[in-house]
């Protein structure tokens, strides 16, 4: 049988090189994958850009790649308050960043992941999101054209994986973890348990094998 | 006019509960309307939906209790209600946008007298503005309600006849409940529905950027 399983960390993110797009799962403390961005920070892959809700908390989640230099570009919903190696590399123009509304910043990576070349919608409109973007009028609504958002990896943070990469989520720490793994060309998962394959209830499969390219398993790592 | 206490912000929220209708679904955002969960009516049932993936979010957990797997969008700690559910973050907004939640409550810099909403930029503060989930929020919302302070620390009003910070969306705001008053927005323009114990409407009116309409006397905010 085929397995996805690599031992370690450090040989999940080996590959990755300078330049890559990467998805970044997590919101609030809960389902990030600190285990691989504490893995990206030791190969130091450098002029990331990065796809996530936000920008770090202080030196956690992606605080630790910010401190090191490592990301030019973030596409984000909400940088957050403790994002302040990123807000500082931002203030002198060290890293830019295109802040997008959080359900549209989902619907964008899922257009990705489902072939779809974009979408209209009214949220936007008229702010600073719609700069740039063509504009129109559908059933007497304005609304803005909003393009996929693809990456070349996914980080991700499962609960449970198999050898296959089916994967089940803990609670609240789904988030943005299964429509990334959609998203992303490669999908790097960190799981807290890694099971026999069957035995996951399929029912209670969350994000089915064919999204996951890699599976390493690491002890859930949270910063409160 | 200053002599005259104003409420305080456990007191807006306190208000604000009393616009919910049992039954409803309710999404609160950051700042005073996460207060609301703790002061609502004893005989209204409300489901509480957060947009990071919970419906049916039950109260803060106490101490011993917490699972940092289970928070809310404010990143604490919470419990789950019998009956409630996970969701991935993009089907969390599917409901905000798609006009599946019953009502919605956000934090507010200014609100236009068309009831524009700017919430998530000031300008000229350091980083680059943090729109979360607001967009997708009151781009959806069937009944939107801001609560803020009526006017800024120095004394500027925060109801205003164009916003002048970054919106956050076109014509989305119902009512706006603030430590002087409650405002709905109508097509005829702003109407002062309630003022705060022992205001006046036209002390109020010079605290207010825009025109408030009112006929005769005008009743005082209720809090239960």
């Amino acid at each position: 049988m085929k397995t996805k399983i690599v031992p370690d960390l450090d040989a999940a993110v080996a590959d990755i090189r300078d330049g890559a797009r990467i998805m970044f799962g997590g919101f609030g403390g809960a389902g990030f994958p600190n285990n691989l961005i504490q893995a990206l920070a030791r190969r130091g892959t450098r002029n990331i850009t990065a796809i996530s809700n936000n920008c770090g908390t202080r030196d956690g989640e992606l605080g630790l790649v910010f401190k090191n230099k490592q990301i030019s570009h973030v596409i984000a919903a909400f940088p957050g308050p403790h994002s302040n190696y990123f807000q500082e590399q931002f203030s002198k123009g060290e890293v830019t960043c295109e802040v997008v509304p959080q359900g549209i910043l989902c619907e964008r990576m899922r257009a990705a992941a489902a072939g779809l070349l974009g979408f209209y919608t009214t949220v936007g409109v008229a702010t600073e999101v719609a700069i740039g973007k063509e504009e129109r009028e559908i059933a007497g609504q304005r609304c803005i054209l909003e393009l996929p958002i693809h990456a070349d990896f996914a980080f991700i943070k499962a609960h449970k994986a198999d050898a296959l990469g089916n994967l089940t989520y803990r609670l609240a720490a789904r988030n943005f973890n299964p429509i990334m793994a959609m998203a992303a060309k490669f999908t790097i998962v960190e799981a807290e348990e890694i099971v026999p394959v069957g035995s996951i209830d399929p029912e209670n499969v969350i994000t089915p094998a064919i999204f996951v390219h890699r599976v390493v398993q690491a002890k859930g790592l949270r910063y409160v | 006019m200053s002599d005259i206490p104003k409420l305080t912000r456990e007191q807006i929220a306190q208000r604000a509960s009393l616009e919910f209708n049992d039954g409803d679904t309710v999404n609160l955002g950051w700042g005073i309307p996460n207060l609301i969960a703790s002061y609502l009516p004893k005989k209204l049932t409300i489901y509480f939906h957060s947009e990071n993936g919970i419906l049916g979010m039950g109260r803060r957990a106490n101490p011993g209790e917490e699972d940092y797997d289970l928070v809310d969008a404010m990143k604490v700690p919470v419990l789950l209600n019998p009956g409630g559910s996970f969701f991935h973050q993009a089907d969390a907004h599917l409901m905000t946008r798609g006009g599946h939640l019953d009502v919605a409550v956000l934090g507010g810099f200014q609100v236009s007298e068309k009831g524009d909403l700017a919430n998530w930029k000031i300008p000229g503060a350091r980083g680059a503005g943090n729109i979360g989930g607001a967009m997708d929020i009151a781009a959806g919302a069937k009944k939107l309600i801001v609560c803020m302070e009526h006017t800024t620390k120095d004394g500027a009003p925060k109801i205003v006849r164009e916003c002048i910070y970054p919106l956050t969306a076109l014509a989305c705001v119902h009512t706006i409940v603030t430590d002087l008053a409650v405002v709905d927005v109508t097509p005829g323009g702003l109407l002062l529905r309630e003022v705060a114990p022992g205001w006046l409407p036209e002390q109020i009116q010079k605290l207010t950027g825009a025109t408030l309409n009112f006929a005769g006397p005008v009743p005082e905010m209720r809090l239960a």
